[in-house]
């Protein structure tokens, strides 16, 4: 019994360790006050209006949505086409070629970031939309070659053979067995992208131009120049919108598997 | 041996190697038009590439599969024309039970209506009409493999090729589903190729057994031929049970040959391939083919022995004979009378009850 309480207060406390920051900063995004500290003098959204209607926060916000979205699009063509291109057994390397495919996890966002600016402004990417979505899908990419690849591994071969045999081509299999099946792998790839971009502040340093300043870098500078609670109000927006789309993943990938 | 039906598949010279190892090895084989045809054998020998190259999983090495005169090599398996069924069923777990069954028939660009009423068809020919709206994991194994079966005749396939298509279900929907997939044939007319390790299903359903070790096919026959003229020593331990004695021919005279025991002991035999005197072969008994008696009696081959042990296993009598050259099993109807160990017994058997077969 008391081996049972004790791993009961070790969960709460490490719960509450990972969660810590997030019940810090949420109540300022409802203060009333101009700095972001406690005490709390009293209750207002007037951070809540500043972000909406303030043109720097508006703008921030239009742009995560643009970048996110193409991100969102660009990592999941790429990274469910790569999942594919690993399931078969004639590409040579093919744990390695793996490992490469995941490397942007591990490597730096610095080194990255550096190495990003360099190779945009030979294309003349800088400063653009489409510049920020690039740097931001090589970054978004793993998490789609990873979920995709356990939703592929769970597929039964056999099954995408047997739909062959049954004069399905390799396209009609692909479309009406293989992807299907492979959905939710591709939902929960395409969800990570999309945070990783809406995430995303280093590359972002270093490849977007003002005109491309995301809600993530927005509260980067805004945390440096005034600490202001619209930080603490665009965060809470975050977390609800994560909250959110956690939850229409979870729902979605509940009716596929109930029609399994 | 030729078969009396007009040949509709032909695997010519077959071989497959996966990187150097070889799994079927220079392999000829012919099936009829509506024909049942096993391939039976342990694991690793080959039964199951060939019939993934006869699907166009696979790709032979070299040699020519041809269908209805025909080369196929290189017609993709979505043009093939053949029902698979696979032991894992590989049902369309997104799909429903109709929608399953209807998937070849879409694939042909077949009208709703049609498509409709053929897919009620098949459903009803297994039985599964009223679960057609339920999806395939809702439905128990025996189910499923029925619904498997349905969609891989609903396109009135050339030819249907089933991988072990029943290892998985229990012993006794097994032996249902046997007969069920024997009579489909019959009605049918279907063209079938059956790859099993499991003899007795071999034996039941086919009309032709092909028996597979190695990459290469030891002997072919119906279920009577590879049961009570087994060729080789590997086809008489792998179909059945069998004793095998050692010997020495001593005199061929036509089918027959007497064949010399180590103990001294003469036994005129069946010959199935051909054998020259002087040389060692095995005698392959069937226990079942064995009548003990404490006379000698009047049978052409009689062998002095003594039970050693005396099992009762419900449907047959199970005895261990010992003597000092050659153990014997023999097996015993059960309304037998019982012969205790220790017993002084006469194993007797025909002629045409054993065979000669070349180490």
């Amino acid at each position: 019994m008391p081996m049972k309480l004790a791993k009961t207060a070790f969960a709460t406390l490490t719960i509450l360790f990972l969660v810590a920051p997030l019940i810090a900063i949420l109540p300022l995004a409802f203060t009333s006050s101009v700095i972001l500290t406690y005490p709390v003098p009293s209750w207002s959204m007037r951070w809540f209006h500043e972000l909406f209607f303030a043109d720097a926060w508006r703008r921030a916000i239009v742009n995560s949505l643009i970048v996110g979205t193409g991100t969102t699009v660009l990592a999941t063509a790429l990274g469910t086409a790569a999942s594919l291109g690993l399931r078969n057994r004639v590409v040579l390397f093919r744990g390695a070629v793996r490992t490469l495919f995941l490397l942007p996890m591990v490597v730096p966002a610095v080194v990255l970031g550096v190495g990003m600016q360099v190779l945009l402004a030979r294309f003349g990417l800088t400063n653009s939309y489409m510049g920020v979505i690039i740097a931001h899908t090589v970054v978004a990419v793993p998490f789609v070659v990873v979920s995709v690849t356990g939703a592929l591994a769970g597929i039964d071969e056999r099954v995408e053979l047997a739909a062959e045999s049954l004069g399905a081509a390799p396209a009609t299999v692909f479309r009406r067995v293989t992807l299907p099946l492979a959905m939710p792998g591709v939902l929960s790839g395409a969800v990570l992208a999309f945070a990783t971009s809406l995430d995303e502040v280093v590359l972002t340093l270093f490849v977007a131009g003002p005109n491309q300043r995301t809600l993530a870098r927005q509260m980067f500078s805004s945390i440096r120049e005034n600490i202001s609670p619209a930080i603490a109000a665009a965060a809470f927006l975050f977390i609800a919108a994560t909250l959110l789309i956690g939850l229409a993943v979870v729902l979605s990938r509940s009716v596929l598997a109930k029609r399994r | 041996m030729e078969y009396p039906l007009a040949e509709f598949i032909r695997f010519d010279r077959i071989t497959k190697f996966y990187g150097s190892l070889c799994v079927v090895e220079n392999l000829d084989l012919g099936i009829g038009k509506g024909e049942f045809v096993s391939l039976l054998g342990p694991s690793g020998s080959g039964k199951t590439t060939l019939l993934m190259m006869l699907a166009g999983f696979e790709q032979p090495t070299s040699g020519a599969i041809l269908l209805d005169g025909a080369a196929i090599n290189a017609v993709p398996t979505h043009k093939r024309d053949m029902g698979v069924v696979f032991q894992s069923y590989a049902l369309f777990p997104h799909m429903t039970v109709g929608e399953n069954v209807a998937f070849p028939l879409q694939m042909r660009g077949l009208g709703r209506a049609e498509i409709a009423g053929r897919v009620k068809r098949a459903l009803d020919m297994v039985q599964l009409s009223a679960l057609s709206e339920r999806r395939p994991s809702q439905l128990s194994g025996g189910q499923q493999q029925r619904v498997a079966l349905a969609r891989a005749l609903v396109f009135e396939p050339r030819v249907v090729l089933m991988d072990e298509p029943l290892g998985a279900l229990d012993k006794q929907l097994r032996e249902q589903m046997q007969l069920d997939i024997r009579d489909l044939h019959r009605r049918l007319g279907l063209t079938i190729v059956f790859v099993t390790h499991d003899q007795s299903e071999a034996l039941t359903m086919s009309d032709r057994v092909a028996v597979f070790n190695r990459g290469r096919i030891e002997q072919i026959g119906t279920p009577r031929q590879v049961y009570d003229e087994p060729a080789t020593r590997f086809v008489a331990e792998f179909i059945g049970e069998t004793n095998l004695v050692e010997g020495v021919v001593e005199a061929v005279e036509g089918a027959e040959a007497t064949v010399r025991l180590s103990s001294g002991a003469r036994i005129v035999s069946a010959v199935s391939a051909p054998v020259a005197s002087g040389q060692p072969v095995y005698l392959s008994i069937r226990p079942e083919r064995v009548d003990l008696s404490e006379t000698r009696g009047e049978a052409r081959n009689v062998l002095e022995t003594e039970v050693a042990d005396f099992v009762y296993q419900g449907d047959h009598l199970r005895v261990q004979l010992q003597n000092d050259a050659h153990p014997l099993i023999a097996k015993l109807g059960r309304r037998s009378r019982e012969f205790p160990p220790g017993t002084k017994v006469y194993a007797a058997f025909s002629a045409g009850d054993c065979r000669v077969i070349a180490p």
